[in-house]
């Protein structure tokens, strides 16, 4: 149990009337990444908000054997989650240093300090741009600054919203290999991506999300073999 | 016109210019934090130049029985809000801030007002008065549509002011009140005549004006605050409390209020609805400042208390035509230099 | 495109038709027989005479923030001109009435257009700024004019008459009043329901993409501010010779706050609406000026409290007012039919294949200091699928705002089909047959999927504000709406056809995009990352739709970054990076070439 860094059993949720998610499950183990793929539609962002708090939901969340099903998102933030969601949300007309050391808001101004420094020798482009306002980054310049707000605030778990939506192949080639280093510096992260093909490469375990429903879990090494996975959402490699 | 004119008239738009400027100052530091159009900042003012006015008579103001309804009404909009996850330690502090706070403070009043205590000794009854009410408007008010467009934000504005100046004639009465002055100096200057009184309106915009300016571009705090208005889901995720953003910018906003009240309640005599009217004109320094620049604002704010003095002269008919047609150019030079997605104002 | 094989409806089954208008129809024969109704109180009819003249300020409201998103503190300004010309024009000069109604809706619409000339163009928060401020601003001239009586305005104001009868009661002009508001809501929601209504719809929150189709929309934002001050007028001139005196009071900001809580209260679903939402506000300043007093006697000044009070529960409990809830009550409205047996509108013939459809001279764009796209030159072929790539940033979404005209070129030359257009509108290079889809798409969730799609046909049809109003438009209607259909079926969203766009998932929307530019009938689509959001399958599908048009010889363009997609599909690709084009070639040239490798897909690509 211990070794079990979040734990979602039989959440709930809905938008209004609409329920979006149907008793989903899912567990991160501390140091792994885990994945949860499927199509547009089927409930991955919902899970990923309410795992957060930005949306109420039904069911059990545990962050650290800890029960925070009703804790208000600035409080998870405090405990040591964050999330990068899908559009981002950075603070448009600040600049790109601003942006980060907001990152850091709960963590001490020292911390803060040196937590800074890391982001920057991690994601040296934004040390570059330190003084561009967020809002006049490029594509890939916005996920970089987006994944870096979130870990200002010294996170040990990283919740990933489509992190590489819309983004060039070698950027995308970037990312994903900062979501390697990061695992060895001892985040662990969930990560929702549409593509299935980097993510299964990159993740220890893997979660299939269909209609609100996780239809098919396991290593995802095996969910990469698997001929039904492989005609959905992997195609047969064309390059 | 002669030069003692162009003098006094020129006195008496600066003067009027530093209350729009703070009444300006405010409606940019609310809107900064919380994307509201802050159209009540006026009764606020009203609120505060009566109520020093009521004590200086050794009467109890009816903004302690608004200060209690307020804090009730807030105390059960607040439980609704959070009744999923209500807990006994919140309903204490509940109880606390928005129930025993303002009772407590009524009974301070009621003991104290008939002692007919000095004018800086009921400034400051007059902030205690006023101040809280700023966050309980934003918790009954604000808060349930804290994600709305700025359009909507800017419609419940409209509505609460005239529920705040229609209070303000239930418990002020439309006679016009004139407070007894803080201080008695008057320094001649020339032909004019600087007093304390003026003088400490003038002080009073710059301190605000210079320590807004810091706390929003240098502190993390500051930044925090803007970041708030800038990107709300953004801001909550990085840890920032939202709806805490928004009671200290309605704190701070009430503290001006109720200050610019108590520093004008001496000069001229107030109505229940002269807030509003001196509001609008802040207002309209505001945009002129992009309701973004403080310095910008208290300029647009003496530019626009000047170009009103002139007018008075010259066309007393017309000065408010002159004052609100003289914005429409300005705004389309606004409109035109802002680099505004209309696609994100939904 | 998701979920083709599941059985679609079918779709020609002619729906149900809607009791709506036989509701609506009872409902005004039954307005009708209110004054017919024995021993009824004057007040009562003094009452709904009220509730009908603020109504017809509140529909012109409704179209115009509503549903163009404009919000305007200046309705009663408009009420006022009317008044005040009617006032001046009969009380002083004696003309009739009827006549003064032209003279005095001609005079509001003018004083409309100057004002919305100014006013139309403010973006965000500036326009209801704008308005307030000129509200004010006339408000206090009305006042202050000799001519217009001051402060105390213009008295005794003829009434209405015909022949020797005199509209001198409120039971007598109460059908005058009535007849205005059945016309008015008849009128504005047949123009919601035509393809000037789809570009009034776009203005909020799809404007751009409207420019893109074709619509004017600054014209269109005038359009909609000067019909809804014609409303006000109406009511302006009605009010004038009901009360028999005008003074500036009925005109001020007070007013036009009242107004707009009237648009508020009824919520921008339909027109009629604003009968509701009119009755509400009135009602209750009715209510709240006899009861409040008698509840706490003395002064009656708490109305203004609890109205701000319930305008502010009003935003907090129900942001789309009380016409959601009137409307669960009401018959469904059918979904529009579409009629198969439309003649298809006429198709621009396409450019013979292997022709330089697309030319690019140093193309150069510079924002400031940053040189966004710098001399790029490169030509597309009529019949071919070209694919622009590159990393984040590097130009591409800028050079299709350069193409179709929604950013003018810093420096360069674009020739389509050996035509000049680098420094036409967007509308004009949509014309020319240019159909684009966006990066982030633009699509109007409120609105139909079919509604959505047949906005892009916009430039194909040609009814304007006074057919559509007047139903002389459902010839052409039935074109455009048999095309978006055809359209809709073509890319696989048939069964999504009478959903709300917002219902649909984001890929899907893409795909509505597509089937939007397809209703413009282009010789040149531009699609901008149609297959992002896309799984593997429905990539395949989105392929295929790409490869049928291309063999009706059609062109297209698109920026994409699966590779697998781009090049199997593609016969030519242009590489930029930082602005510069740094390869051009077939697929397999351009996925071997160094530069492409080093800067975009990486060595394991």
């Amino acid at each position: 149990m211990s070794d079990l860094l979040l734990s979602i059993r039989d959440l709930y949720v809905s938008y209004g009337k609409v329920e979006a998610v149907h008793g989903v499950s899912i567990e991160v183990p501390r140091g792994e990444i885990v994945t949860v793929i499927g199509a547009n539609g089927a409930g991955k962002t919902t899970l990923l908000n309410a795992a957060m708090g930005i949306l109420p939901a039904r069911g059990s969340i545990e962050f650290e054997g800890r029960n925070i099903l009703r804790q208000p998102v600035e409080d998870r933030v405090g405990g040591g989650m964050t999330l990068v969601p899908e559009r981002r949300e950075l603070f448009a007309t600040m600049p790109v240093e601003d942006n980060l050391l907001l990152g850091g808001f709960l963590i001490s101004s020292s911390e803060r300090a040196r937590q800074l420094e890391e982001v920057f020798v991690r994601f040296p482009r934004l040390k570059e741009r330190r003084r561009q306002l967020a809002g006049t980054l490029s594509g890939g310049e916005r996920q970089m600054l987006a994944m870096g707000r979130a870990l200002m605030a010294k996170p040990r778990l990283l919740m990933l919203d489509e992190p590489s939506l819309g983004l060039a192949p070698l950027i995308v080639a970037d990312i994903f290999s900062i979501i390697r280093d990061l695992r060895s510096a001892g985040v662990s992260i969930l990560l929702v991506e549409q593509n299935a093909r980097a993510a299964l490469r990159v993740a220890d375990s893997a979660y299939v999300m269909e209609l609100g429903e996780i239809t098919l879990q396991g290593k995802a090494a095996e969910l990469a073999a698997d001929p039904k996975i492989v005609e959905t959402y992997l195609g047969l490699a064309t390059h | 016109m002669d030069s003692t004119i162009l003098l006094f008239l020129l006195q008496d738009g600066i003067t009027n210019g530093a209350l729009y400027g703070l009444l300006g100052i405010t409606t940019v530091l609310v809107f900064a934090v919380t994307r509201i159009i802050f159209v009540p900042q006026g009764e606020f003012v009203t609120y505060g130049a009566l109520t020093l006015a009521l004590l200086d008579t050794g009467r109890v103001p009816g903004t302690v029985w608004l200060l209690i309804g307020f804090g009730v009404v807030a105390f059960f909009v607040e439980l609704w809000m959070s009744r999923h996850d209500l807990d006994a330690r919140r309903i204490i502090r509940e109880t606390l801030t928005k129930i025993i706070l303002p009772c407590l403070i009524a009974l301070a009043v009621i003991w104290l007002a008939p002692m007919k205590l000095p004018p800086w000794a009921n400034l400051l009854i007059t902030l205690a008065i006023i101040t809280p009410m700023g966050p309980y408007l934003y918790t009954i008010a604000f808060r349930p549509v804290a994600e709305a467009s700025v359009l909507t934000l800017f419609i419940v504005a409209i509505g609460v002011h005239l529920s705040m100046q229609g209070l303000g004639l239930v418990f002020f009465g439309a006679e016009g009140l004139r407070a007894t002055p803080l201080s008695t100096l008057s320094l001649p200057v020339g032909p004019l005549v600087v007093t304390g009184q003026t003088l400490s309106i003038y002080i009073l915009t710059l301190v605000t004006m210079a320590a807004l300016t810091y706390f929003f571009n240098k502190p993390l705090f500051g930044k925090a605050l803007r970041a708030t208005a800038i990107n709300r889901l953004g801001a909550r995720l990085v840890g920032i409390r939202t709806s805490l953003s928004g009671a200290i910018a309605f704190v701070l906003a009430a503290i001006i209020g109720a200050l610019t009240g108590a520093l004008s309640a001496p000069m001229t005599t107030i109505y229940y609805d002269t807030g509003f009217l001196i509001g609008l004109k802040g207002f309209i320094a505001a945009i002129i400042g992009s309701l973004a620049s403080y310095p910008l604002t208290v300029i647009a704010a003496l530019a626009v208390g000047v170009a009103e003095a002139l007018a008075s002269f010259y066309a007393s008919q017309f000065k408010e035509v002159i004052v609100f047609t003289l914005i429409i150019p300005v705004l389309v030079w606004l409109s035109l230099s802002s680099h505004h997605v209309e696609e994100e104002e939904e | 495109m998701s979920n083709i094989s599941t059985t679609s409806h079918p779709i020609n089954a002619t729906p149900a038709k809607s009791r709506r208008p036989l509701f609506f129809a009872t409902l005004a024969i039954i307005i009708f027989l209110i004054p017919l109704i024995p021993g009824i109180p004057v007040y009562w009819i003094t009452l709904l005479d009220n509730i009908g003249l603020a109504a017809l300020v509140a529909i012109g409201l409704i179209l115009l923030t509503g549903v163009g998103g404009m919000t305007s503190f200046g309705q009663a300004t408009f009420c006022g001109f009317a008044a005040y010309t009617t006032a001046v024009l009969c009380a002083y000069h004696g003309m009739s009435p009827w006549l003064s109604l032209f003279i005095a809706v001609a005079v509001t619409m003018l004083a409309a257009i100057v004002l919305g000339i100014i006013t139309v163009p403010l973006s965000g928060h500036f326009l209801p700024l704008g308005t307030l401020a000129w509200g004010i601003a006339i408000f206090y001239l009305f006042g202050k004019l000799d001519f217009l009586g001051r402060n105390d305005g213009i008295t005794p104001v003829p009434p209405l008459s015909i022949g020797s009868y005199q509209f001198f009661d409120s039971r007598s002009i109460f059908y005058v009043i009535w007849v205005f508001v059945i016309i008015a809501v008849f009128m504005t929601s047949n123009l919601l329901d035509s393809r000037t209504g789809r570009a009034i719809r776009a203005l909020r929150g799809a404007s751009s993409a409207a420019e893109s189709f074709g619509v004017d929309t600054t014209r269109t934002k005038l359009i909609v501010f000067v019909y809804a001050a014609l409303l006000a007028a109406i009511s302006g001139w009605l009010y004038a010779h009901m009360q028999r005196a005008v003074n500036p009071t009925p005109f001020g900001v007070g007013a036009s706050i009242e107004y707009l809580f009237m648009a508020v209260a009824g919520g921008a679903g339909h027109p009629a609406a604003a009968i509701f939402g009119a009755a509400f506000v009135t009602l209750l300043k009715e209510i709240l000026t006899r009861l409040l007093p008698f509840l706490f006697g003395g002064q009656a000044h708490f109305e203004e409290v609890v109205f701000g009070i319930v305008l502010v529960l009003i935003l907090q409990k129900s942001r789309m007012g009380l016409w959601p809830l009137v409307e669960r009550l009401l018959p469904q409205p059918a979904d529009p039919v579409i009629d198969r047996s439309a003649p298809a509108l006429s198709q621009r013939p396409q450019p013979e294949a292997g022709r330089k459809i697309l030319d690019l001279k140093m193309v150069r764009k510079q924002f400031q200091g940053l040189v966004a796209v710098n001399d790029v030159s490169f030509s597309i072929k009529a019949g071919e699928i070209a694919g622009l790539i590159g990393p984040n940033g590097a130009g591409k979404s800028t050079t299709f705002n350069l193409v179709t005209g929604t950013l003018p070129l810093t420096s360069g030359e674009i020739r389509y089909l050996d035509e000049r257009i680098d420094g036409l509108s967007p509308r004009q290079i949509a014309a020319r047959g240019i159909a684009r889809t966006f990066q982030h798409v633009k699509v109007l969730t409120d609105m139909s999927v079919l509604d959505n799609v047949a906005l892009g046909a916009h430039l194909r049809g040609s009814a304007g504000v006074a057919s559509a109003s007047l139903r002389l438009d459902r010839k052409e209607e039935a074109q455009m709406l048999a095309e978006a259909a055809r359209q809709i079926e073509r890319v696989g969203l048939g069964e999504h056809m009478h959903k709300q766009a917002g219902s649909l998932a984001l890929g899907q929307l893409r795909i509505l995009e597509i089937a939007r530019a397809l209703c413009l009938d282009p010789s040149l689509l531009l699609l901008d990352e149609p297959a992002a959001g896309l799984r593997h399958f429905e990539k395949q599908q989105l392929s295929a739709l790409l490869r049928q048009l291309r063999s009706e010889g059609m062109t297209v363009l698109l920026v994409e970054h699966d590779m697998g997609f781009v090049m199997d599909l593609t016969d030519h690709i242009v590489v930029l990076d930082f602005g510069t084009k740094i390869a051009e070639g077939t697929p397999a040239e351009v996925s071997k070439h160094p530069a492409v490798i080093q800067a975009y897909l990486g060595a394991d690509a």
